[in-house]
């Protein structure tokens, strides 16, 4: 019985399945492809290469500051940080003092400790990175209506995310001919930017970091886009993951252990079955 | 149950001889895993998948709990609770990562796991109950990952509950209000992540329930063997302490090699970048694709693409859960009297050219997006995978001719058996 | 966590053979110490996420101003998510609180031992009843100050005289004096 009803099940969905396959084939044969610009010309992240890359990776503590700076000065205009704390400054190696005055060089909202009327203050180690708009829809009015997002896991949240941020930030420019050859009606639209390293292509945030020294390093390092672009998506994958090194670091005691272990049991377990194995007959 | 020539537990001091008076358990773990379970004494590797499935269970239940005292299970602050685990908590990013993969690796072994009891059919009587109740697990697992992946309230955790309560809508009367009463409100917010948290702390106590009913169920016949055939006495066991017990050690060391290398080096290498943007009701995502484990099922659910009779979602719907209801009625649909793909020339070759190039296929195209050839090539994979279990299963075990099995798993390791020379009624008394 | 070799002890696989007992014993007896260790240290990381996180940490200072406290008043503030009061004292309490013989106390402090050199009348203590840990009343205007003019804990009803220490009742020890220090003359900081 089992064996019919099961028979008969299986051939029904098997027909219903090819039925499927068979329209979805017949429309795949007879209907024109329509490619589309941003499948041909959306581009991989470039190759960039960072000091915290590889299993031995260790942070560039001079170029997280520098991107500190950056994100300072440049993205903090409209993007927020709101999972990174001003006490977390201090695994840029800033030590406690410094921590201090950079939190106090922000503003966050607070709470009038007499009236109990909202202000703003000067941060503290505590406070977190403020939002540049009070709400998502003040963030959508200042911007064309798109909400810029929340930069604080933005390399964990692309495929290749610190490769995509740094290509995106030096990915600006115009549609290549051969782009502009193929679809002649291709366009970006009003208010947006051509940026291949988008998934559409056309991009709602303008080109952020525009032209050399823009910022002014304190340490002297040549603040060209280039570097000002890598030096800002060095400390977004911090931002991202403040406890990659940690993690890094603790992962090779832990898998030498483990090989060592894994050894001494691979012999005990040859030496526990010798006891089985040579009665094996000649 | 067991074998008569198993040891008998022998407390060894005064406190053991207490507690087997009082409260046996020395002498249960004794005969579950210790020297008194005569197991075949030929099993390869692939019986060391189950051992690991249930220590991968325990770590997620250990690193679970731990997570759960850090966690708010409120659509406001989840988000910003998880990366709190990740940043200020002690360790918060190690018991995170290590839950995570340790779902991938929870499921990888347990799909080698039922990959050996296809391919040795494992589910064979006398074994049937210890299949159904390992079919009970994987359904609770898949349960359980799936509320899980709902957790973190990223964009995937969201649209993942979204589109798989979804499915329930497809439903003909009930599907709408049910969709509804499932997750509590007209799209997944507070309520279905409250109650998917609860599930979630819940139901891996109810799969411990179950394993531990499997593993009773396995002690009644004993353990499977790679020749299928059934032990015959003495010489064809060992003792699972130290013979086992030893295996399954080094086995372990190899699993934790792999599984904490991904954890410490490439911990998000098996999830999705768009889970670590919060959940945002008003954007879907490009690509939804649910966690790789559930690819199979994902590409039955979407190969289903034009209405027949019924619409195309419900068959989708359908399908899905048909393609694992009917593991249920394995034991009955494959009659072969032989167990071992080994010895099963008709059937090894269905499984090794359809059966798994079929399950590679659906793989593949459930974690790709929904256009051409994945549709196509998922939808004949899907055909297969019917017909295999379905209609070749049954008809291959009536035609086939299996290969002539060893006398006993004796012979199968040391080359002969004195036994195999005697009549069979004095072999049986041996 | 769960670990089949944990459950292996040597001496068990060496039912087979004579020869070789001993290089046997050291195998399998490193593989079971191996597991043991690797278990053992599983335990860092568990137990460790339950101590405070780094933002519990983060918090564990805080400012008062102590301006606009008056002679007898006294604030409530915040301190590590406990209360903690600041007393102006007036020149009868700190009269009061010196009249007594240290040697006679439960928990023998001076004054001065409780307060810092030059803000004699600055009194910061933790609000939290030494017994087991309810918050006492005397620091809100109109609250009962206790026998001793203090502070009163109705829970289990001890009495803390001016200067916050243990005179009458059963907790062990004087209200907790934090780790202070003025920022400037009217501002401390805590912890």
């Amino acid at each position: 019985m089992i064996r019919i009803g099961g028979f008969l099940i299986g051939i029904g969905f098997t027909v219903v399945v090819l039925w499927s396959f068979a329209v979805g084939a017949y429309n795949f044969a007879t209907e024109e492809k329509v490619g589309a610009a941003e499948y041909e010309f959306h581009k991989k992240p470039k190759d960039v290469s960072f000091e915290h890359d590889g299993a031995f990776g260790k942070w560039d503590t001079a170029q997280l500051q520098r991107g500190y700076q950056v994100y300072k000065e440049v993205c903090a205009a409209c993007h927020s940080l709101k999972f990174v704390a001003f006490r977390d400054l201090a695994d840029l190696g800033y030590n406690e003092d410094e921590v201090k005055a950079l939190a106090a060089e922000w503003t966050v909202p607070g709470i009038d400790q007499d009236t109990g009327e909202a202000i703003t203050r000067p941060g503290t180690p505590v406070d977190y990175f403020p939002s540049p708009y009070p709400n998502d829809i003040a963030a959508a009015a200042g911007n064309n209506n798109a909400i810029p997002p929340d930069l604080s896991l933005m390399t964990k949240a692309r495929a290749n995310g610190t490769a995509y941020v740094y290509s995106l930030l030096t990915g600006y420019g115009e549609p290549s001919e051969e782009l502009k050859a193929k679809y002649p009606d291709f366009s970006t639209p009003p208010g947006l930017s051509f940026n291949e390293y988008f998934p559409n292509l056309n991009l709602a945030m303008a080109q952020p970091i525009v032209i050399d020294d823009q910022v002014t390093y304190a340490d002297g390092t040549a603040a060209t886009v280039d570097q000002m672009s890598k030096d800002v998506s060095a400390f977004l994958a911090w931002t991202a993951e403040p406890t990659l090194i940690e993690r890094k670091q603790s992962g090779w005691p832990v898998l030498g252990f483990l090989l060592f272990a894994t050894i001494l049991a691979f012999f005990a377990k040859k030496q526990i079955w010798s006891a089985a194995k040579p009665k094996k007959a000649e | 149950m067991s074998f008569p020539w198993a040891r008998e537990y022998q407390p060894t001091n005064g406190l053991m001889k207490f507690f087997d008076e009082k409260l046996p358990l020395p002498r249960l773990v004794y005969n579950a895993v210790g020297a008194g379970y005569p197991v075949p004494r030929n099993l390869s590797y692939f019986w060391n998948f189950g051992v690991l499935a249930g220590f991968f269970l325990m770590v997620q239940i250990v690193t679970g709990v731990v997570l759960a005292m850090h966690y708010a299970a409120n659509s406001e602050v989840a988000f910003f609770q998880v990366e709190h685990i990740m940043r200020d908590v002690n360790w918060g990013w190690l018991m995170r990562y290590a839950h995570a993969n340790g779902a991938h690796f929870f499921f990888i072994v347990v799909y080698f796991h039922i990959f050996r009891g296809l391919f040795y059919s494992s589910y064979k009587a006398p074994r049937e109950m210890i299949w159904l109740l390992g079919v009970v697990i994987f359904l609770l697992m898949m349960a359980t990952a799936f509320m899980g992946y709902v957790l973190p309230w990223g964009q995937m955790s969201f649209w993942g509950a979204k589109v798989i309560t979804g499915l329930f809508g497809a439903i003909p009367l009930v599907g709408e209000p049910l969709q509804v009463w499932l997750v509590g409100g007209y799209a997944p917010d507070n309520a279905a992540l409250n109650r998917f948290f609860s599930l979630h702390f819940l139901l891996p106590f109810v799969i411990l329930g179950v394993v531990i009913l499997h593993v009773w169920a396995l002690h009644i016949p004993g353990s499977s063997n790679p020749t299928g055939v059934e032990v015959k006495k003495e010489s064809d066991t060992l003792p699972f302490h130290p013979y086992y017990t030893a295996k399954d050690g080094f086995g372990l060391g190899v699993a934790l090699i792999l599984y904490l290398g991904l954890v410490f080096f490439l911990p998000n290498i098996l999830g999705h970048p768009d889970n670590y943007i919060e959940a945002n009701p008003l954007a879907t995502p490009a690509h939804i694709l649910p966690e790789w484990y559930f690819f199979p099922f994902y590409a039955i659910l979407r190969a289903f693409t034009v209405d027949f009779i019924l619409s195309a979602k419900l068959w989708g719907v359908l399908a899905m859960f048909a393609s694992i209801l009917v593991w249920f009625f394995l034991p009955w649909l494959d009659k072969s009297p032989v167990r071992s793909g080994h010895y099963r020339p008709m059937f090894r070759k269905f499984f090794w050219f359809g059966l798994i190039p079929c399950m590679v296929v659906l793989f593949i195209c459930g974690g790709a997006p929904a256009e051409e050839p994945y549709v196509m090539l998922s939808q004949i994979a899907t055909a297969y995978y019917f017909l295999h279990f379905l209609v070749f299963l049954p008809l291959i075990s009536s035609i086939e001719k299996p290969e002539p099995l060893p006398y006993s798993i004796t012979e199968a390791v040391l080359g002969t058996d004195e036994d195999a020379k005697l009549p069979a009624s004095d072999a049986a008394k041996a | 966590m769960a670990d089949t070799t944990g459950t292996a002890t040597p001496d068990t696989a060496m039912d087979h053979g004579e020869d070789g007992v001993r290089r046997r014993d050291f195998i399998n007896i490193a593989a079971v110490s191996a597991a043991g260790v690797g278990g053992a240290s599983v335990l860092i990381p568990l137990i460790s996420q339950m101590a405070p996180s780094q933002d519990v940490l983060a918090e564990s200072s805080t400012e008062v101003d102590v301006s606009a406290i008056e002679p007898g008043q006294a604030i409530k503030a915040i301190f590590r998510k406990q209360p903690l009061f600041v007393k102006r004292l007036t020149d009868e309490e700190i009269e009061a609180a010196n009249a007594v013989a240290v040697d006679s106390l439960r928990d023998a402090q001076s004054l001065n031992d409780r307060t810092l050199e030059g803000h004699r009348d600055i009194l910061v203590t933790m609000g939290v009843c030494t017994h087991l840990g309810c918050v006492p009343l005397g620091a809100a205007e109109g609250e009962v100050k206790g026998e001793y003019g203090g502070y009163f804990c109705p829970c289990h009803g001890s009495h803390y005289d001016t200067a916050g220490r243990i005179r009458k009742g059963p907790a062990p020890t004087n209200l907790e004096v934090p780790e202070y220090a003025f920022t400037s003359e009217t501002v401390i900081q805590v912890g």
